[in-house]
């Protein structure tokens, strides 16, 4: 795509679908990270710890509000598919069309029966059955993740697939699109993602309270959740996840690669550009510093492997966006690292007894939560730009899947409609967050 | 196996309107038959439990749809492309309003989302059920697999006709009466009180109408979509599914009458899942008519994926709604009995 074809339908297909996908994962990260931390919660209470009961309480209401914008946000997407994208839809529906079925008749059913009974049925059910019902939300909104990496990554390594003779794709084999190898990596990247998101969230809600001096109980119980499952989460993130996505990504995609780091002479010992600006006109990253040898050895596991470079791949080839993806991944891996920092610093404090009493500590922890939502943005901009020039890799091209009779104009109209709608979503949902944490642990269920 | 597939999305879309038309049907009717912010609650607690679930079908069902037949997706989806985009916007107010109207006290914050609820749920069942009208109708496929919809031209069913014409718009206003009647038998069931007995006092003149814009309706079908008629005349089997639908029709009123409140429900339950089944066995094999030559129409067996996709997903489909429906039964179940007027002035 030519990028300052404005008019262009193309162009609007792709803003469309960013910005809806990209609102709506801002609620499910924290949906599917919370669900496991209010298990954790849940648990503890169920052990005899009373403020961990109160903080799965608050976080029960936080999550149905979050649940609720996540849910309506999400249905404009499966349509999507449909409306903005139905040359790709008739391509590959019959294999991508099976996990999007199954997260409906799976992963929904489930959650949506669970969470009302979450939501409103603590006295009736009791302490072990509110912690089965939670256990069963865990599962639904994890599982309907997996539904949706699956899909995902069959778009960027598709497995399980057969051609058939009218064009369109057919699923050749359930299991090896179901059990996709770049999926299962990707899940377990994405769902650690979604932990770190919720345990900044959960830890910053505690030095909130702290610094404020109220709720010092169940403050201290946030803390400690958050910064131990903040931690774990963080690292995870970084090995073996992330460690494992790259080989992949080395193996399949290599021009994604290369662009992400701005590497354009192919070359041994490929050294790793910490920060620097992609010249993409000029083959060149400008300003760069470098760890020699680095890329090769995190590529392909020796430092002496030689690494592929834009200069050697077709330009036809060429990520679309090689500016954004590169800046996109550099945000993505320079937060991460920094999270590894607060969480480690924060967790040696929490072990010295110091954390409640240390508040450049707390300051740090609570101005850190939306840094987590920048680099979960950043990680899936990365994968989809980096995807580009493909819908499906290696078969589909984007330029050829969008609806051919929908025109720029409808689909303009309707992204405004979505931003105007979202706007007014998004300053609702924080209003209403902001009132819950003002509210603190011990209201009266505003919802129940 | 297509026609199995077939008859599992037309199954799936009956039960979503069956289970979301009641609660489209207390949203319509709510601001008549409760007046109180605890009455709005009480009407709210009936639904806000199940609400959610029953949407999960409409996705569920889309999803299928995607899964077996991926070109009539992809064709209708792109085709109605506007319309479905106002469904997507009313969906998402109608969710918020739900959720976000019990989370603040003050009454101009609880009034605004009273009526987007009322508005949504309205509206929503007026373009759902013009959907309906045009999947009967037809429209431009030409032959190349996709086509293009304006929003409305003349309001005229032949020739390029848009979204909108008399007989779309007509059956949307059929499918808004008959929601209504179907909230009104959910409401006379599950609550008590002063609401109760609006619902019980409205059901009877709200059927009615429904009863008499389901007579017009199908009477302008004939001409509209003749093949239609022929084809039910043609499969004795869907007599039956004809007759489940009058008798669920003709249930309501006496029900109503005797105060039979479950019976009622059911009566117009029945009769939504029999009209939508007997249109889907009149249509069949085709997913989507054309209206320009019937040569064009999107045929299911032409549009289904391949076998082994189509053989495995009977497999897990079977699996997940055995779930889906075992879940039902129970949150059903769980909240069985009479939802009183909602005391105090927090939840919903």
């Amino acid at each position: 795509v030519n990028p300052t074809a404005l008019s262009d339908a193309l162009f609007w297909h792709r803003v469309q679908f960013g910005f809806t996908i990209t609102f709506h994962y801002l609620f499910p990260q924290l949906t599917m990270g919370l669900a496991l931390l209010i298990v954790v919660f849940k648990w503890l209470a169920l052990r005899g710890d009373e403020r961990s009961g109160d903080a799965a309480g608050f976080w029960a209401r936080i999550f149905g509000i979050n649940f609720a914008i996540g849910v309506v946000t999400g249905i404009p997407l499966e349509f999507q598919f449909g409306t903005n994208w139905s040359r790709f839809s008739q391509f590959a529906g019959g294999v991508i069309g099976t996990t999007l079925a199954m997260e409906g008749v799976f992963a929904f059913f489930l959650e949506s029966t669970f969470l009302g009974l979450f939501l409103f049925g603590e006295r009736r059910l009791g302490p072990r059955g509110h912690f089965a019902v939670a256990l069963a939300l865990f599962l639904g909104s994890w599982l309907s993740g997996y539904f949706i990496i699956v899909t995902n990554a069959f778009m960027q390594y598709p497995t399980g697939h057969a051609l058939r003779a009218d064009g369109a794709l057919e699923l050749a084999s359930f299991w090896a699109f179901l059990l996709n190898p770049w999926a299962i990596w990707e899940y377990a990247h994405n769902m650690s993602a979604a932990v770190v998101t919720a345990a900044f969230a959960v830890a910053a809600v505690g030095a909130y309270w702290t610094l404020s001096g109220v709720h010092r109980e169940v403050g201290a119980a946030n803390l400690r959740i958050g910064v131990i499952a903040g931690l774990v989460a963080c690292v995870l993130q970084i090995f073996p996840t992330g460690d494992a996505q790259g080989k992949l990504l080395a193996q399949a995609q290599p021009a994604t690669l290369a662009a992400m780091e701005g590497a354009f002479k192919s070359e041994p010992r490929a050294p790793i550009a910490i920060i620097g600006q992609p010249d993409v006109e000029h083959h060149t990253l400008e300003n760069p510093i470098y760890v020699p040898a680095l890329l090769s050895f995190l590529a392909y596991g020796h430092f002496s492997s030689p690494v592929r470079g834009l200069d050697d791949i077709p330009r036809d080839d060429w990520p679309d966006n090689i500016e954004l993806l590169y800046y996109a991944y550099h945000v993505m891996v320079g937060l991460g690292t920094l999270f590894v920092a607060v969480m480690a610093m924060a967790a040696f404090l929490l072990w010295r007894k110091r954390l409640a009493a240390t508040r450049w500590a707390l300051w740090a922890l609570m101005l850190a939560v939306p840094f987590p939502y920048i680099a979960t943005t950043a990680g899936w901009l990365t994968a989809e730009l980096g995807r580009q020039p493909w819908l499906v890799y290696g078969l589909m091209r984007t330029s050829a899947g969008t609806s051919p009779l929908v025109s720029a104009g409808d689909t303009l109209f309707t992204t405004l409609g979505f931003s105007g709608l979202y706007l007014v979503l998004g300053i609702l949902f924080l209003f209403l967050i902001g009132r819950e944490i003002a509210r603190g642990p011990h209201a009266q269920g505003g919802h129940g | 196996m297509t026609a199995l597939w077939y008859a599992n999305v037309a199954a799936m879309l009956a039960v979503y309107v069956v289970l979301d038309g009641f609660d489209f049907g207390a949203g319509i009717v709510h601001l008549f038959v409760a007046r109180t912010d605890a009455e709005r609650r009480q009407v709210l607690a009936a639904i806000g439990p199940v609400w959610d679930g029953n949407e999960v079908w409409l996705i569920a069902a889309g999803g299928t749809l995607f899964f077996a037949f991926p070109k009539a997706y992809a064709a209708s989806f792109s085709g109605f492309y506007l319309p479905l985009m106002l469904v997507l916007w009313l969906l998402i107010l109608r969710g918020v309003a739900i959720e976000l109207r019990s989370q603040l006290q003050n009454p101009l914050w609880r009034s605004f989302w009273d009526v987007v609820f009322a508005f949504a749920s309205l509206l929503l069942a007026v373009v759902l059920g013009a959907a309906l009208g045009n999947v009967v109708r037809g429209v431009g496929l030409d032959g190349t697999g996709s086509f293009s919809t304006p929003l409305f031209s003349d309001f005229r069913t032949g020739g390029r006709p848009g979204v909108l014409d008399w007989y779309t718009v007509g059956v949307g206003v059929f499918t808004a009466a008959l929601l209504a009647t179907h909230g009104l038998g959910f409401l006379r069931w599950k609550t008590s009180g002063a609401v109760q007995r609006r619902c019980a006092k409205a059901a009877l003149p709200v059927w009615a109408s429904s009863a008499a814009l389901f007579v017009v309706g199908t009477a302008a079908t004939v001409p509209v979509q003749p093949g239609l008629f022929a084809a039910l005349a043609a499969r004795p089997w869907s007599w039956a599914l004809v007759l489940i639908a009058l008798s669920g029709l003709t249930a309501v009123p006496i029900a109503h009458r005797r105060g039979a409140e479950l019976i009622a429900f059911l009566g117009s339950s029945t009769f939504l899942a029999g009209v939508l089944a007997a249109t889907a066995s009149g249509l069949w094999p085709t997913l989507l008519p054309s209206a320009i030559d019937p040569r064009f129409s999107l045929d299911a067996r032409a549009s289904a994926t391949g076998a082994h996709g189509l053989a495995v997903g009977l497999v897990w489909w079977t699996l997940a709604i055995a779930l889906a429906v075992a879940y039902f039964a129970y949150l059903f179940r769980s909240m069985r009995g009479k939802v009183p007027a909602q005391e105090g002035t927090e939840g919903h």
